[in-house]
């Protein structure tokens, strides 16, 4: 959950100056910093957060697929946004209202989450019922990262939820969006061919490597520095 | 202020027109001398408000432009809690822009129509955000010192004689201070680790001292603008008179941070009580603002591709709402204001 919280946070950062207007300049700069203090948060609980942060090669990391994809067009930041806020929101919900030791880090984060959530939405609705345009491109962000929602829904050692409850919720609240925005449910597999649950086990698409390489670079350089 | 109404000057003949134009101007006059806010309903002089809408502009503009060469580091901020600060001030950086936009379009210019300009090049930003950010250190000498110099020249504008501006600048100083305290808070970690870092921490320093100072414009004798801003009370004080307070408190500033400044001619005069300084290399200052900069062309770049690139995000919104409010059986994205049906 750190890590996903992390790596996403770090796409979105990657966003800062590039967004179509200024006001999603401070948005998807607010999100970006939501989920690093999630991920600050949760990194803590297991240790060092900036050890754990910088000095993980890419096998070590935990995190979905999903959030590692490349930022692409809008369309597909906001299709990726979906996908993840969804289910965080879900998630943390249900986190949030037992009583793990995730419950009271849950409980704070949901009230963010829910925000990003409804960001995505009202985007998706835009983008989907806008323009030709931006209609195909929404569709075309949907159905490119499609493959990587199975994993949501894989189990994960130490979270004891119902995961396939998880997944009709969902699915069902994806549905609801992506129809109201005049789009298709993808209908592809939500999974490659061995994807599913992959990123928990450390194994990563190419271009996370890579995102690493330049987040860590400063602090790799400098072992044992204080920042 | 209390203007003389508008349709006194569309009544009369040509010679009450001018005697009302005489009336406004007198008024006005006498609002600016006793300190009074002008206000966007008030009645101005065309070359007040063509002056404030180019500074005011250039302002928005810097603070866009500004989020350039900082957010170039977010991606490699070196810890967790960097990272996530100097998110935060980019965020804040892009949240300045909408203020000054806003406070501009008080002037009866739009955000669309200024940002033309900028992409066009036809409105400036500052000189500073053409020099590029080399090293983590570089963040934290933006902070301490390009932050500082920018409050500096600032803090004034809190009691401009333009209400939207002199407001605009109350809220953003606030959040500019915390910035700069951060940035300065940055460079000690840097000067008090380890030798590299240090050696990290001046060389970011000798690069940005000298374009900090440019900030607060040519001096006094070759400035456009000054004599009748200051007339106007949108300045308060001279451009050489703000660079010398800000070389006064960065000196001892650096002191304590343990780095130098690179100007062997800074030295402490006794009989006027304030610092002396090196020449400022006014030819680069132009070059600069000619175009000529490390990163002009990528600056403006960068700025008109996102731009561009999010044109399409921009009509799909205003697309949908144009639908939606048709929908719903109203007049569309044009409607009239609620006022107008009341």
């Amino acid at each position: 959950m750190g890590d996903d919280a992390l790596v996403l946070s770090h796409r979105l950062g990657e966003w800062a100056g590039h967004a179509p207007v200024l006001e999603e300049d401070v948005a998807l700069a607010n999100i970006a910093l939501d989920l690093l203090g999630q991920a600050r948060m949760l990194l803590s609980f297991v240790g060092d957060e900036d050890q754990l942060a910088y000095l993980r090669e890419e096998r070590a990391f935990r995190n979905v697929q999903l959030v590692e994809q490349p930022n692409g067009d809008f369309a597909h930041t906001m299709a990726r946004q979906l996908y993840f806020s969804v289910y965080q929101h879900l998630l943390y919900e249900e986190l949030a209202a037992g009583e793990g030791e995730f419950a009271d880090l849950a409980a704070k984060a949901v009230k963010e989450v829910a925000y990003h959530r409804d960001h995505a939405e009202q985007w998706v609705l835009r983008l989907g019922d806008g323009t030709t345009e931006s209609h195909e491109r929404m569709q075309l962000a949907l159905d490119a990262l499609w493959r990587f929602t199975g994993e949501l829904f894989e189990p994960v050692e130490g979270i004891d939820i119902d995961r396939p409850a998880l997944r009709d919720g969902w699915l069902a609240a994806v549905t609801s969006v992506v129809e109201r925005a005049t789009l298709a449910v993808p209908s592809g597999p939500q999974s490659g061919a061995w994807a599913a649950g992959a990123g928990r086990q450390g194994l990563h698409t190419e271009p996370f490597g890579r995102m690493l390489a330049e987040m860590q670079h400063l602090h790799r350089s400098h072992p044992g520095a204080s920042w | 202020m209390a203007a003389v109404t508008a349709d006194q000057t569309t009544q009369g003949t040509a010679g009450t027109a001018e005697e009302a134009e005489a009336a406004h101007l007198a008024a006005f006059d006498a609002a600016v001398a006793a300190d009074d806010r002008i206000e966007p309903r008030d009645w101005m002089p065309e070359a007040y408000r063509a002056s404030l809408v180019r500074q005011m502009a250039q302002h928005a503009h810097s603070e866009i432009i500004g989020m350039q060469p900082e957010a170039n580091w977010i991606s490699r901020a070196p810890s967790l809690r960097r990272k996530a600060i100097l998110m935060a001030k980019v965020q804040d950086e892009a949240g300045h822009g909408l203020y000054l936009y806003s406070a501009a379009e008080t002037l009866g210019t739009s955000r669309e129509e200024l940002l033309d300009k900028l992409h066009a090049g036809r409105q400036r930003y500052s000189s500073i955000f053409n020099y590029p950010t080399l090293t983590w250190a570089d963040v934290g000498a933006i902070g301490w010192l390009v932050d500082g110099a920018a409050i500096t020249n600032q803090v004034p504008l809190c009691r401009c004689s333009y209400g939207p501006y002199a407001r605009a600048m109350v809220r953003i100083c606030k959040e500019e201070s915390f910035h700069q305290r951060q940035g300065y808070e940055l460079l000690l970690a840097l000067s008090h680790g380890t030798p590299a870092q240090h050696e990290m921490a001046q060389d970011a320093v000798n690069r940005w001292w000298w374009p900090s100072l440019m900030m607060f414009g040519p001096p006094d004798d070759a400035s456009a603008h000054s004599a009748q801003s200051m007339a106007w009370k949108i300045k308060r004080h001279s451009n050489d008179e703000l660079r010398r307070r800000f070389v006064d408190i960065c000196v001892p500033q650096a002191q304590a941070l343990g780095l130098t400044l690179p100007d062997p001619d800074i030295r402490w005069n006794e009989e006027l009580g304030q610092h002396d300084y090196g020449e400022i290399d006014w030819t680069e200052f132009q070059e600069v603002l000619k175009g000529n900069g490390p990163c002009n062309e990528q600056r403006l770049t960068q700025r008109r591709k996102a731009h561009e690139e999010g044109a399409w995000v921009r009509d799909a919104a205003a697309a949908y709402a144009d639908k939606h409010s048709a929908r719903s059986g109203t007049a569309g994205a044009t409607a009239q204001p609620v006022e107008a049906t009341a």
